[in-house]
């Protein structure tokens, strides 16, 4: 018996006449995926509508208000499959008003096709689909230009078509695009090479589908397991029930649970009886544990050294699906990898002109609106970037009243101070990120590890400087790319015009959290030692920096600081020859939750760099 | 290049598998009166299998429902009670005769009746009784134009109606599973299964399966194209003639609208040959959907599975 060996599942979008339901219709046609049955049904009734041809459309347009309007007003899922693949369609409308089914379309799919009608040319809702498939994360674009039976099949408005498009599609994310002009209503290029169209050289429809690479949606580094439920069906058995979201666990791996923290091995790992040795993103375990850990619906399983972002504010890209447009300050809830909280939308930023691509200032999302905002949590929960995981980085917006789901997120990250935002903002105008040519990956591969910022944090004379250059030294011994930055460094040059006002220290701490950024994108180790003394710098320098940044607390008394004062500054402060001295007439604000706390009472500088190189070859990678 | 996603077993079945088996836990976790809706159909079998699979160790967790029309074949029936202890399920039964005895439902009358129609009253009284908020079913979305749109979890109203125009979109692997008091939700885990992928799913697991689906000889009545089983309900009429034939069921419903076809397998090796190159779909073998085009979009209207 022969069928596919793997799933694509992918999305088709189009304008309302630009033929998808034929292409669709053709697609199950050719590789006889219809029963004579349907097939007959359809015959019939475009005979009584006296179409001349067979109408395709009629296989895939299956509510009666579809029939009597002639076009799709909501997902049809299709299915069929060939030797090599088994396709999952989820053919979406084309209609303005139903933006959030493309939306839903896109969502689970790896490659979605965008059909552009050859006689018009490119159209807004070619782009706006365009723009929504790459927005979900959907890897592979494909766009098919149809009815080339109507412009003669020439090469030029295909080319000409395909360059509009690509000056369009520069400003999109996307990494593999596609381009085949086909005629659906006629068959060329659909499953069968068009005799037609000889100057096209390129591969028809299905055999892109059969052989374009897929699974590119999928995390398999960062394990996380969403715990769906808990089986127990006696005393003596526990195990925790759930769908790897990404990556692969291993019988004997040691899991953590969030948010409890509590920490165990994985015993054996099974669905129904069959057991397995390894479980991989996508798969439905059960997972018992060698501990019994306090763990139910919502809890996450991650690897300890492998953690998600923890928050209770949340900077997402939002597509608000509901009627009733978004209003600041409303609750709702919000289920994120099937935990739920309640929420409110604490700004809107800006919404997105799909057509122009711009930002536009907006007070609420009406439906059908895509853009940015920030999301206050009633408790923290743990995520991804919807970049890095499609699952742990995406939530619905739940309306407690009416029971809808009104929108659909996108997690960028926790969310930014007002101004690192307005500056992130002039600076993308300025700087397209798609347009360099040499990418993070590249340099990281090429220096072998990534980059990061450690920064080392405490009172004058804590030790911060000693455990800088110690570490400093022992990276740069093992061949790695690492470069300190300390006061002296920067108060000659880069700060000379700030002094030690709190707003002062706050621009000197921005402007060494700026420069750090820009070395760490370099994959270099940036070592940092400054007493930064307030708690809000170093959480912008957190935000700003993200998983790159490490904080460390270099702690000691206040008095052995005193005694040991380095440069005399202590001693210089009592004398009130200095202001503004932290720990003497300025507050140092300590971390609540360092990366990292070193005590140089209590260990020595030695211990204390031993410490610190551990944890950076914990967390990164090539460290 | 990467490796393939999901190939920890041998075929993506594993990954509709998987999915359906997701599909059933947020199910059971999500709602606080589950059931299942069982036929004694394949589908439903498979679907009772999966939950079986999602929750052992332990029993499954919510109770099997069979909306008995009193028309049904007694292979079901026998083949329903000796699978329900295997699984060690719980067993519920709605029974149409019961609502149609009460004055709930009115029988139709002459040759062509079924009962087919008044399961839905039964339905919906069953699951009011029991106080059900969620029923899981196995209907699968290449089975018929109008189950193309369903979700996964499927909203209904108060009165157990479908809205298509104003279904809930269902985004990644997140379902939203809130409603108001007396609304309820129908969850199919196989909508992405076809009929080849349950059968070549049946085969893989050794699922045992009523007799009716292979081959066996029967005395039968062709009317409208359809064979139909001659017996008590179902019994000729003027210029039809009850006749022997070697056939088999595609789909398990009501005798007095589930159509035979004549085949010779015997195995499910053979029918899984037998559909693969089949070419009428399954529903095509049931009379209730030859009754308009549309026939199936307006009983889901009217809260059919």
């Amino acid at each position: 018996m022969s069928v596919g060996r793997d799933v694509l599942r992918l999305t088709t979008a189009g304008s309302v006449d630009d033929g998808k339901s034929t292409l669709m219709g053709r697609l199950l046609l050719e590789t006889g995926s219809l029963h004579q049955d349907h097939v007959d049904a359809v015959t019939a009734h475009s005979r009584r509508r006296r179409d001349p041809h067979l109408d395709l459309a009629l296989f895939t347009d299956g509510l009666k208000a579809e029939r009597e309007q002639r076009i799709t007003i909501d997902v049809a899922y299709r299915y069929f499959s060939t030797a090599r693949r088994k396709f999952i369609i989820a053919d979406c409308p084309g209609h303005i008003q139903y933006t959030r089914n493309m939306v839903t379309g896109a969502s689970t799919a790896e490659l979605a096709v965008v059909l552009i009608d050859a006689r018009k040319g490119l159209t807004t809702q070619s782009k706006r689909h365009a723009f929504i498939a790459t927005l979900l994360g959907t890897p592979h674009l494909v766009v098919a230009i149809n009815k080339m039976d109507l412009v003669d099949f020439t090469e030029e408005a295909f080319h000409s078509i395909r360059q509009d498009f690509c000056d369009f599609a520069s400003r999109l994310e996307t990494k593999s695009l596609h381009f085949i002009p086909l005629s659906a209503l006629h068959g060329d290029n659909v499953v069968e090479p068009s005799a037609n169209m000889p100057w096209y050289r390129g591969s028809t429809l299905l055999h892109h589908l059969e052989n374009v690479n897929i699974g590119a949606a999928i995390n398999r580094v960062d394990f996380r397991l969403p715990i769906q439920c808990v089986i127990r069906p006696h005393q003596d058995f526990r195990g925790v029930a759930g769908r790897i979201a990404s990556g692969r666990i291993q019988v004997g791996d040691e899991v953590a649970c969030l948010p409890s923290g509590a920490i165990s091995r994985v015993k054996k790992l099974f669905l129904g009886e069959t057991t397995f040795q390894e479980g991989l993103a996508g798969q439905s375990v059960v997972l018992q544990l060698e501990d019994d850990i306090d763990a139910g619906r919502g809890d996450l399983l991650v690897r300890r050294k492998n953690l998600p972002h923890k928050g209770a504010q949340i900077d997402a890209t939002l597509c608000w699906l509901s009627e009733s447009p978004a209003r600041s300050f409303q609750t709702y809830i919000l289920n994120l990898a099937g935990r739920e909280t309640r929420c409110h939308i604490s700004r809107i930023d800006y919404r997105i002109n799909v057509d122009t691509m711009h930002r536009e200032e907006s007070e609420s999302f009406q439906v059908n609106d895509i853009g940015r905002a920030q999301i206050q949590l009633n408790e923290p929960l743990f995520f991804d970037s919807y970049k890095r995981n499609r699952e742990t980085g995406s939530f619905i917006l739940i309306d407690p009243v009416s029971h809808d789901t009104i929108a659909a997120g996108m997690i960028r990250g926790t969310t930014p101070d007002l101004s690192s935002l307005r500056r992130e903002t002039q600076a993308k105008r300025n700087l397209m990120e798609s347009e360099r040519l040499v990418s993070l990956e590249e340099r990281e591969h090429r220096r072998g590890h990534s980059g990061c910022v450690v920064w080392l944090t405490g009172l004058s004379g804590s030790g911060k400087s000693t455990l800088a250059k110690k570490l400093e030294r022992r990276l740069f011994d093992e061949g790695r790319e690492v470069f300190l930055l300390d006061g002296d460094s920067v108060r000659m040059g880069l700060c000379s015009d700030l002094g030690f006002t709190d707003q002062d220290r706050r621009e000197n701490i921005r402007r060494i959290t700026e420069l750090a950024a820009l070395l760490a994108a370099q994959s270099v180790v940036v070592i940092c030692s400054f007493i930064s003394p307030f708690r809000a710098d170093r959480e912008n320098a957190r935000r700003r920096l993200q998983e790159k940044f490490l904080e460390v607390h270099v702690d000691c008394s206040l008095q052995t600081c005193e005694e040991r004062d380095p440069k005399g500054l202590y001693a210089r402060a009592r004398r009130k020859e200095i202001e503004n001295f932290t720990g003497i007439d300025s507050p140092y604000e300590k971390p609540l939750e360092p990366d990292l706390y070193l005590n140089t009472e209590e260990r020595t500088s030695d211990e204390c760099v031993e410490v610190l190189r551990a944890e950076l070859q914990q967390r990164f990678t090539g460290l | 290049m990467s490796e393939p996603l999901y190939q920890y077993g041998s075929s993506y079945l594993d990954q509709l598998e998987s999915e359906a088996v997701y599909v059933l836990r947020e199910a059971a976790a999500q709602f606080e009166r589950p059931c299942l809706l069982f036929s004694g159909g394949k589908d439903s079998i498979l679907t009772a299998w999966l939950a079986k699979k999602a929750f052992a160790p332990a029993p499954i967790p919510f109770p099997l429902v069979h909306i008995d029309t009193g028309h049904n074949f007694p292979e079901t029936l026998q083949f329903r009670d000796q699978f329900v202890a295997q699984l060690n399920a719980e067993l519920i039964v709605g029974s149409v005769q019961e609502s149609i005895e009460q004055g709930r439902a009115r029988e139709e009358t002459g040759p062509f009746a079924s009962r087919n129609g008044l399961q839905t009253v039964t339905l919906l009284d069953t699951i009011h009784k029991f106080s059900f908020d969620c029923c899981i079913g196995g209907a699968r979305r290449d089975e018929e134009k109008a189950r193309a749109k369903e979700r996964f979890f499927s909203h209904r109203n108060a009165s157990g109606q479908w809205d298509p125009k104003n279904q809930r979109p269902e985004l990644w692997s997140l379902f939203n599973g809130h409603k108001a008091l007396g609304e309820h939700f129908r969850v199919f885990p196989l909508s992405n299964f076809t009929e080849l992928d349950v059968w070549l799913y049946l085969q893989r697991e050794k699922i045992p399966l009523p007799s009716l689906y292979f081959r066996h000889n029967r005395q039968v009545i062709e009317r409208k194209g359809l064979l139909l089983a001659a017996s008590q309900v179902v019994k000729p009429v003027e210029g039809e003639k009850v006749q022997m034939r070697t056939v088999r069921f595609r789909t398990i419903g009501d005798m007095t609208c589930t159509g035979a076809i004549e085949s010779s397998a015997c195995s499910i090796e053979e029918v899984v040959e037998e559909v693969a190159a089949a070419s009428f779909s399954e529903r095509g073998a049931r009379f209730d959907d030859q009754r308009s085009d549309t026939a199936m979009e307006d009983r889901k209207r009217m809260g059919y599975f």
